[in-house]
């Protein structure tokens, strides 16, 4: 029967390359060139005037890795991002997990945020991190409200957390915040 | 030293005398079973095929000789029990006293911290303990992500360190030199290079080098030392590693604050020379890949400023 053997060939060859198409997810950039900056004009609103010129990239360098992402978890506990992001949750900064963003939420202007910091208490991490090291904090912090490829994020949390798994976390729609009022400031 | 035939305290003396009475006794018993085992397959016995039913005496002189090496193996494992349990005892016997080090185990480098009743007085570093010669030296253990293990092998056994769970054990070198030390618990993708030293000196060396560990450092006077600490401070060094006396002072990395007095760059990777660390900080994820430590895209001018630096904290 060679039309069963021919699907059944069909069917190798498609799981062979789903399966390399996976590997890309856990592939460990470990040894790739310095990564560069998002480079001079991060349009911070989605505001223009006349015609739109600038169109935002939507996907960051390491936004469908998993590696880059849990690296990108680990910076965000050693370099204290919890003091005021709380895993996320937000306290003295804003939350991360929701769908409101002051600042923007494409991966140049997260990059921008935390490589030029911002007023009200965020710090500039430019010189103090490297290129590489923000790009994969801009691709955990996308993760945290779903902004990331789903298959990108681990199916478990390494914490107790009150909320889904990091993959089941729906994708969320981002909205603009603009700043807090006047009387939810410090 | 790192091999477990070449024991440098009185425990791994204790485990090396119990390993070569196991490797003597037992070798002893299989050269022994081996020779029977060939005496039986080569001698003739009847003259016929098939088996031989052997007549009644000859069958409960059998019975005897199996029962008593069934009783000679018993007893023997009885003694090597006994023999062990000892031997765990003597380990496990806790002095209570002496100097006590503190060590973390991190993906994929040790932090030790000399303890000391007054907080301002205790010592950070990496990778390097020294002990004192003949002196119980406590060791605390903790894991600061996964499991690992430490193991010097001419020193003691092994002991897990576990994240969240402290353990404690304790040798003495009763000879001095350097003894090399190992990972002994699979943590990651650099487990391999992930080994430490411990050197044992006199007591009057350990001292003198007790007493610089301990000092801060002054801003240097050289203008290129001087540059090279403004490098450490302003390209993302600081943001990671400390160095004391300096406004360097993260918990990320090691300790880097007597840097250049270590034989090793990161935890036995490389030897500790100007060459390997300008290799090291360019291009760390090509030494040993997946180590926390980012590619530092340095120019030649800061780069050499920074590593000149580096090398000069004794």
């Amino acid at each position: 029967m060679p039309s069963v053997a021919r699907a059944y060939r069909y069917v190798v060859v498609a799981t062979v390359f789903a399966t390399a198409a996976a590997c890309e997810r856990e592939e460990r950039r470990l040894n790739e060139p310095p990564l560069s900056t998002p480079g001079a004009f991060v349009p911070q609103s989605p505001l223009q005037p006349g015609p739109t010129l600038v169109a935002d990239t939507t996907e960051g360098p390491f936004d469908d890795n998993a590696y880059g992402t849990a690296e990108g978890q680990k910076l965000f506990g050693q370099m204290n991002c919890s003091g005021c992001h709380a895993n996320g949750g937000g306290n003295m900064g804003p939350a991360l997990m929701d769908d409101q963003w002051i600042y923007g939420s494409t991966p140049n202007q997260i990059f921008a945020s935390i490589a030029e910091g911002r007023p009200n208490g965020m710090p500039s991490w430019r010189y103090r991190l490297t290129n590489q090291q923000i790009w994969q904090l801009v691709a955990y912090v996308r993760s945290l409200s779903g902004l990331t490829p789903k298959g990108a994020r681990p199916a478990r949390d390494d914490h107790m957390m009150i909320k889904p798994a990091p993959n089941q976390t729906p994708n969320a729609k981002p909205k603009n915040a603009g700043l807090p009022g006047a009387s939810q400031r410090p | 030293m790192h091999s477990f035939f070449h024991p440098g305290s009185p425990h791994a003396n204790a485990v090396a005398h119990l390993w070569w009475w196991m490797f003597g006794v037992g070798g002893a018993i299989w050269i022994g079973v081996t020779l029977v085992a060939l005496y039986a397959a080569f001698t003739r016995r009847g003259s016929g095929d098939g088996l031989v039913e052997p007549p009644a005496a000859e069958h409960r002189r059998i019975e005897r000789v199996v029962s008593a090496a069934t009783f000679v193996t018993i007893l023997i494992l009885a003694g090597f029990l006994v023999y062990d349990f000892s031997v765990g005892r003597a380990l496990a016997a806790h002095p209570q006293r002496g100097l006590t080090i503190d060590v973390t185990g991190h993906q994929w480098w040790w932090e030790v911290t000399y303890e000391n009743p007054d907080p301002s007085r205790r010592l950070v570093t990496a990778n390097e303990m020294h002990v004192p010669v003949g002196e119980p030296v406590q060791f605390t253990l903790r894991a600061a992500d996964v499991i690992h293990s430490f193991w010097a092998p001419s020193l003691d056994g092994k002991r897990d360190l576990i994240p969240g769970y402290t353990s404690s054990f304790w040798f003495t070198a009763d000879t001095a030199g350097v003894y090399r030390g190992q990972c002994a618990e699979f943590c990651g993708l650099e487990h391999a290079k992930m080994a430490f030293y411990i050197v044992a000196d006199p007591r009057p060396r350990f001292e003198a080098w007790l007493k610089a560990a301990s000092q801060s450092h002054q801003a240097p006077a050289d203008p290129t030392l001087a540059y090279g600490e403004r490098v450490f401070l302003a390209s993302g060094c600081a943001t990671c590693h400390s160095i004391s006396g300096t406004q360097a002072f993260a918990t990320v990395g090691p300790n880097l604050s007597h840097f250049a007095s270590r034989s090793t760059i990161a935890a036995g990777t490389l030897t500790n020379t100007s060459v390997n660390l300008t290799r090291w900080i360019l291009n760390p994820q090509v030494v040993k890949p997946g180590v926390g430590m980012p590619a530092v895209p340095l120019d030649s001018g800061p780069l050499t400023a920074l590593v000149a630096y580096l090398e000069s904290l004794k």
